[in-house]
Parts: C-alpha cells; structure tokens; sequence
C-alpha cells in the first residue's frame, strides 16, 4: 500500500508538468496582449512577475497574503462546517430539506457586495467581515452538496450495514458521510477558491488590510503591474491550499476510484 | 425448536397492502425455501422478518443469537478492501487483531475466495466473486440464522450451482437455519428442506411441501423431475411462474 501510494504521489508531482504548460500557454497570451497594449495597460509577464520577486523578499508582503488567506480558510473552515452538519441534516430528512432550499436560494441571491456593506454595520471592518463574507459567499455550495450526496446514497448499504449491526452514528459516518463525499469534495475544491474571491473582495471595499487593501492601493496609484502582482500572489496561495491539501487528501480518500478505472485510462 | 416465528404479519407501502396475515415458522437446522410469483412481497417479507423493515401488523419472534442477510446485490462497500468489507460483518461484535485474522482468512477459504483478492477492491473482483464476498461477510460473523434475499439471481447457470453449493454446505451441512428467498423453484428444490409459497396476492402463505432426501444429496436429475412434477402436478405451484407484477388495485 506504501508503494502504491508512494506511485500516486510520484504521479501526481509528474502531472505538474502538464500544468506547467497550460501555464505557458496563458503567459503566451498574456505576452501577446501585452505587446499588442503596451506596458501601461498590460505589463508583460516577466515584469509582473519581477514585481512578484520584490514583493515576496519583503517579509511584510508575506504577512499579508498570510492574512489573507488566513481569513479566507477561517470562512471556508465555518462554512464547511456548518454546510457539511446541515447538509447532512437535510439530507436524511426531505422535511428541512424543503425548508433549507428557499433559505439557499436567499442566500445566493443577495449580492456578495450588500453582504459586505451589511457585515461591515455589523462587525465593523476587520478579520469579522471579511471571513464572515467568505463564509457566506461558500456555505450555500457546501449545503447543497452535501445534501446532495446524503441524499442520493445508496440506500442498500445502509440496509446492509443494519443488518451487519452497525449502530446509527457508525453508520452515518461509515456508510453516509463516506458516500457523501464524492459529491462534497468538488464542492469544497470550489468553496475554497470562493473563499479566497470573496475575502479578497470584501477586504478592498472595507479597507480591512490584507491582499484586497493592497489591490486598492495599487489601483490609486494605478499600479497595474503591482496589481497585476498581489493577484498572483493571491492565486499562487490558493493553488497552495488547493494542491498541498485538499487534492492530496481527496486522493487518500478515493483510492478506490483510482482502482475501479480500466486499464489503459489510469492518467 | 422454532428459530424464527411470525405471527400474522402484514404491511403495506402507502396504503397499498403488499402482505396479509403471514405466519411461518423456521425450526433449528432446517433451511426453509420461500417461493412466489414476482411482485408477491417475498422480499418484503424477508426484510420484515429480517428486522429491515418495520411490519404494519403482526409479530415477529427471533429466538436465535445472531442473524446475517445476503442480498440479491453484493452491496460492497466500493471504498474498502474486500477483506474489510468481510470483516464488516463483525461490526456487531468485539473481535481484534489476530483472531479477526483468522477468521477472516477461514472464511474466505470457505467460499473459495484467495488470500490475493481479498487486497482487492470490489471493483476489481468478478461478480462471482464479490457474491462470495457478500456470503464470507454474513458468515464472518458465525450466525446461527442466515436470510437469503435471492442472492443467486443475477449470475449466470455454473456460479449459481457453486453458489448454492456453498449454502448447502455451509447452512444445510452446519446445522445452520435459513430463510432463502427465490423465484427459481428448481433453486428451492436443490438446497432447501421445505418449501414454502406464498400467495400470489400475498394474502397469507399458500401452503408448504417438504422436498424428499436431504440438501446436497440431490442430483440433477432429482431436481428436475421434482420441479417439473411440482409445477405440473401440484396446484399449490400454479401461480410460481407467473410474471405479471401485481397489477395496482
């Protein structure tokens, strides 16, 4: 089993290679708009990318991506949770799930940007509005997912498992939950990216620091490499998070997908 | 002594009565066959007495220690190993390491299933297979009473002989009882002691016949000719056959 995952990881750095070029391909283009524009309305790549350099040798620029995104998970971490438990709740039970659904349809339908104006009343402009936006912004993708994936699980294993003598909160969390993450996991991979959006987003309209304060000052100064910079830095934290965690754990958990594909798919 | 015991059991699915005024009882060491056209409530009614489904009316009495079902579906967990999957059947109970081991390994080796494929996950095992790992899981657990939901159905005519081979052996030839649920009345007549029908509308049970000579002391020919003289002979047998799902009242 060692070996095995010792070959999954092996693959899945390997994969980096195909990324790196899909990356090209968007810097090619970018180069491309940037000689068609010129340096004031498009800096070239590797101009952004020196300013990229700059920024990260200041240890204060590391701070605040570290701010940022601290922010963000903090969102991401109350909106998987409580989408996750409700979720879950609604899943078994169609009553709150027909009581959750207008709630949900509520909640994507106001605006990310009056959420903010409402949670700055509320929580004034610091780390509170910022992670509460992003929590808000991902709760709904979480809910529904995991209310998806209780709710289409495979009955017959539940019977299967009474029958073997599993208790009801063994089987939730061995029969129901395990099967709910199939849906949930691509939920969460988009939640996350939100995450990070929407505190970035809701840290420039309240001037709560941050990459979003740092966006804001650029655009005063009309800046744009700089700009163009912290919004990489901003991605490249992201794909961190998404890459370094999430994916790897997603591959732990479904190894047995990995074996259930035919021959001659596996990459 | 009577094992299982069901007293005028009767249910309904949203107000539809699917059974009515069900009694049967299934004494220590005997292997008891339920046959019934299709859509007759058989499988209901092995899910009632099985304790899957909540009965509308009646009484169910359980006088064993420990019950197993073996569904028409493998129902595997896809995520876990076929050895976890087996010993899933031991969640009721306290058994660690090492004689979780050896049970595992014997009961694998009871259903022919090799020490390689137990590493393997569902989806890489044959159907055959994974029906055996479904019959090691119910048997890891050592029951003294096994439900038989018609487990054989979907398999083709060579693994469903090996297949019910195995329940001869391991329920007939161990003083185990069962329930077997079947359509296949040549299946019912193969490995069980009695055979049961139920009524085509599952309005009670329409009466039980006891096949001559012992599971696994039958041949080919046996089996044959007692189908056949069963279905053209016997009355009780008229409706086994029949296809038709219950049509809606």
């Amino acid at each position: 089993m060692a070996t095995a995952r010792l070959a999954r990881t092996g693959r899945f750095v390997w994969s980096g290679w195909a990324g790196l070029a899909g990356l090209s391909v968007f810097a090619a283009v970018w180069q491309a708009g940037h000689e068609a524009y010129g340096s004031f309305i498009l800096p070239a790549p590797a101009e952004t990318f020196a300013s990229v350099v700059a920024l990260l040798a200041e240890p204060e620029s590391w701070r605040i991506v570290w701010a940022t995104a601290g922010r963000a998970l903090l969102g991401f971490g109350i909106a998987a949770g409580i989408g996750t438990m409700a979720g879950t709740l609604a899943g078994y039970h169609p009553a709150i799930m027909r009581l959750a659904r207008p709630q949900i349809t509520l909640m994507l339908g106001v605006p990310p940007i009056a959420w903010i104006v409402l949670l700055m009343i509320w929580f004034g402009n610091g780390v509170g509005t910022v992670s509460a936006t992003a929590a808000v912004a991902c709760l709904p993708i979480v809910f529904i997912a995991a209310a998806e994936g209780i709710a289409t699980r495979d009955r017959g294993l539940d019977d299967m498992a009474r029958a073997a003598g599993l208790g009801p909160i063994r089987r939730l969390l061995r029969i129901g939950m395990r099967q709910m993450l199939h849906t949930l996991f691509p939920a969460l991979v988009m939640a996350l990216g939100t995450a990070f959006k929407a505190s970035i987003m809701a840290e420039l309209l309240a001037n709560a620091g941050g990459v979003g304060e740092e966006l804001a000052v650029a655009r005063a100064n009309l800046d744009v490499s700089l700009a163009l910079a912290w919004i990489l830095l901003s991605v490249t934290a992201l794909i961190t998070v998404e890459y370094g965690l999430l994916q790897p754990l997603r591959a732990e958990i479904e190894t047995w997908r990995e074996a259930a594909r035919p021959w001659g798919v596996r990459r | 002594m009577t094992l299982l015991q069901l007293d005028k059991v009767g249910h309904a699915f949203l107000g539809r009565t699917v059974l009515e005024r069900i009694d049967l009882g299934i004494s220590a060491g005997e292997l008891v066959a339920l046959v019934g056209p299709s859509g007759s409530g058989k499988s209901t009614l092995a899910h009632i007495a099985a304790g899957l489904v909540e009965p509308r009316m009646g009484r169910v009495n359980r006088r064993y220690r420990r019950h197993a079902v073996i569904f028409q579906e493998p129902r595997l967990l896809p995520w876990k190993r076929t050895a976890d999957n087996i010993g899933l059947g031991l969640a009721g109970q306290r058994v660690g390491g090492d004689a979780r081991r050896r049970k595992l390994h014997a009961v694998a080796s009871r259903v022919a299933l090799e020490y390689g494929d137990l590493e393997k996950f569902p989806a890489q095992l044959s159907g055959g297979m994974r029906q055996r790992a479904a019959i090691a899981r119910a048997l890891i657990a050592e029951p003294d009473f096994i439900f038989f939901d018609e487990p054989f159905s979907a398999l083709d005519v060579a693994l469903k002989r090996r297949m019910q081979d195995i329940v001869v052996d391991t329920v007939a030839h161990s003083g185990l009882s069962g329930l077997f649920i079947t359509h296949d009345l040549s299946e019912a007549v193969r490995i069980a002691h009695r055979i049961l029908v139920l009524d085509r509308n599952g309005r009670g049970i329409a009466g039980s016949r006891i096949v001559p000579s012992r599971p696994g002391e039958r041949d080919d020919r046996f089996v044959f000719e007692t189908s056949v003289e069963f279905l053209a002979g016997d009355r009780l047998f008229a409706h086994v056959n029949d296809c038709d799902e219950r049509s809606l009242p």
